[in-house]
């Protein structure tokens, strides 16, 4: 049949669609899956989260999507924006409460979340927690890309997606600003290096991590916001009064899922503390000690004397 | 066996600053465990480079040195350290907490099983004692560190696993020229013995690397603003303040957060060191990631509107105000008293 195609220009056209077609397909079902952490608000250290005694009350700081994890999302939902069919899930580690970033991911536009939580996971370090993530990520597998923050605020180690990329076999694209293009099974994407940019290529599936200078998350979404509104973990669930039970017995997608130990299939020696090969051996609080300083103020006369002095011991001049 | 090891990057046939100051360490670490510091090089066309790390004390190099190594892709260049790392079994190995260090460190932990240490401030080498077991360990690698956004310094361990991993950012240590007539072995890794195919799933399309033009670390006078300073165009007067002192401007991470400074210019722990005879801090609050970069400055001033800032309990001079008056009445009194 096909040798006996005559091409003229309208079955060109057919076949050009059919192509179009096909590669657009090849994209329909797209997955991505974003890794996010809920963490302590570090950056603002304000007075109400200092105690006496100089340091600092980790209770009282606000918990928050991690900055770069929203990058992340962001540089998802822009793949989505292009491939409709994409679905985008996103998976947390952390106690049940981190089902409030899911929700917030939820309202940007994100389809599905599980939280992997569980008691036995206190205590990881970076290689016991890629250890957890990547048998996560292989539960949902097959998936085309992993997309998760640079790094956290809590620990700023920048560790945690080289280390799933390794778990799960794959190549690894970190400090990723901009995805160029996706097409056919290879993805471009721009990363942002100390003292340039470079654009590589790599197959799929891949692990990406986005820098800060990646787009921010874009708002909220009206639409999504009334849909997820009454997403619910399990453990939430627990705490409410309110007939959620129904609710996602109507509507399955309000369930945000959460994976134990079990769950995802963990040898437990290697999460937590046996599973971390780094041990805290002394935690020093820093405590803002004063120094000798000279106060002075704004007027014309301390700031004259301020430069005279520098001058005449020669640190200026 | 059981040495340490220094991942050595390269930029256009140079050895990197970081990984010079790396061996540097290395050497004083190896000198106090009595045993070998080891270096690897890998990268293409690089014949003749262990000229440049001898004279910083390696007793060893080992080069790769293949046509599909520079510039750096992380696959390959992991599968490398990783071979070389099993048949050698080191007990320290060292990174820098470059964009290559940080991307390549934490895949060779992974695969290895082994503990990683980021952006450590201090090296040193201790014993410990396992509270539970009472088990002792000699001469473990103390990884000191800032964490939890600076407001903690942890001291981290690696008690049962090896090699102990670790990254430094760049100016943390400090470069040390053991000899220029040090010799050491050099040994020639065949990369084909560890690479695959799949270890070139990614291929670079573009690379747009600027020189390094801006060279905050070896100023003596930084004019540094922070968040405070408020906006791109207020931080012009810092850098006319610069101009006129002779300085580099530089910032805090908020600022360059706030996309009121280039990245290049950011001093503190994910920025540079730098230890100027004279540091002029505007309108920074000083959380301890920033003065772990800038804490070594000779003589440090803090000009802030805030009195209570936790900057101005390490400077020397506190001037309390607003940066726009201020900043122009420095100018203005410096000019008038020199000729």
């Amino acid at each position: 049949m096909r040798l006996c195609l005559i091409l003229r220009r309208k079955n060109l056209m057919y076949i050009c669609h059919l192509i179009f077609k096909m590669n657009h397909k090849k994209m329909k079902g797209l997955k991505i899956i974003v890794l996010a952490k809920q963490v302590p608000d570090t950056r603002n250290v304000g007075k109400d989260a200092m105690k006496a005694d100089g340091t600092v009350n980790r209770a009282a700081l606000p918990a928050i999507f991690n900055p770069e994890d929203l990058n992340a999302l962001e540089l998802a939902l822009r793949v989505k924006d292009n491939n409709p069919d994409a679905s985008i899930t996103i998976i947390t580690m952390g106690p049940g409460r981190a089902a409030e970033i899911i929700r917030e991911a939820m309202y940007r536009g994100a389809d599905k979340g599980y939280v992997v939580t569980d008691r036995k996971f206190a205590g990881s370090d970076t290689l016991a927690t890629s250890y957890a993530l990547s048998l996560a990520i292989k539960k949902l597998a097959p998936y085309h890309l992993v997309i998760a923050g640079r790094q956290a605020i809590d620990g700023d180690t920048a560790q945690v997606g080289p280390q799933v990329a390794e778990k799960l076999g794959i190549p690894q694209i970190t400090y990723a600003e901009e995805i160029t293009s996706l097409k056919k099974g290879e993805i471009s994407v721009k990363r942002r290096l100390e003292r340039g940019v470079e654009t590589v290529a790599s197959s799929m599936p891949v692990v990406i991590t986005a820098h800060s200078s990646a787009p921010e998350c874009r708002s909220r979404h009206a639409k999504y916001t009334i849909k997820y509104k009454h997403a619910r973990s399990l453990s939430e669930l627990q705490d409410t009064s309110e007939d959620y039970l129904q609710l996602q017995k109507d509507r399955p997608y309000l369930l945000i899922e959460e994976w134990s130990v079990e769950d995802v299939g963990a040898d437990v020696q290697q999460l937590g503390l046996s599973g971390s090969p780094t041990k805290v051996k002394k935690i020093e609080n820093v405590i803002f000690t004063a120094k000798e300083s000279k106060v002075l103020s704004a007027t014309d006369k301390d700031i004259e004397g301020l430069m005279k002095e520098l001058i005449e011991n020669h640190t200026i001049g | 066996m059981h040495n340490i090891f220094v991942y050595c990057e390269i930029e256009d046939g140079q050895v990197a600053e970081v990984s010079l100051e790396l061996l540097s360490k290395g050497r004083s670490l190896a000198n106090r465990l009595k045993c070998k510091l080891e270096a690897v090089v890998i990268g293409s066309d690089i014949k003749g480079i262990e000229k440049q790390i001898f004279p910083f004390g390696a007793d060893v190099v080992h080069i790769a040195d293949d046509n599909r190594l520079y510039p750096y892709l992380t696959l390959p260049h992991a599968a490398i350290v990783r071979g070389l790392f099993e048949d050698e079994k080191p007990q320290i190995g060292l990174f820098g907490a470059s964009s290559v260090g940080r991307d390549l460190a934490p895949r060779i932990a992974s695969a290895l099983k082994c503990g990683l240490t980021a952006d450590c401030t201090s090296l040193e080498i201790g014993d410990h004692t396992e509270n539970k077991t009472q088990k002792e360990y000699k001469d473990l690698l103390y990884q000191i560190r800032p964490a939890f956004g600076g407001n903690i310094i942890a001291t981290i361990i690696n008690p049962e696993t090896r090699p102990q991993l670790a990254t430094v950012r760049e100016g943390v240590m400090k470069k040390e020229h053991v000899s220029s007539d040090h010799k050491g072995i050099v040994k020639n890794i065949d990369p084909s013995k560890w690479l695959k195919d799949e270890d070139f799933a990614i291929r670079i399309i573009e690379r747009h690397i600027e020189s390094r033009k801006v060279n905050i670390k070896n100023a003596g006078i930084i004019v540094a603003g922070g968040y405070g300073v408020g906006s791109k165009e207020n931080f012009r007067l810092l850098y006319d303040l610069a101009a006129v002192l002779g300085g580099e401007v530089a910032g805090s991470r908020a600022a360059v957060d706030g996309g009121f400074i280039e990245h290049e210019r950011q001093v503190g722990q994910t920025g540079v060191t730098v230890r100027p005879k004279l540091y002029i801090a505007c309108g920074i609050s000083g959380q301890i990631q920033h003065r772990a970069g800038m804490d070594q400055s000779a003589i440090i001033i803090s000009v802030n509107n805030d009195p209570h800032a936790p900057i101005n309990q390490i400077a020397d001079y506190t001037i309390i105000g607003d940066i726009t008056e201020i900043i122009p009445k420095m100018i203005k009194f410096y000019q008038k008293n020199t000729k």
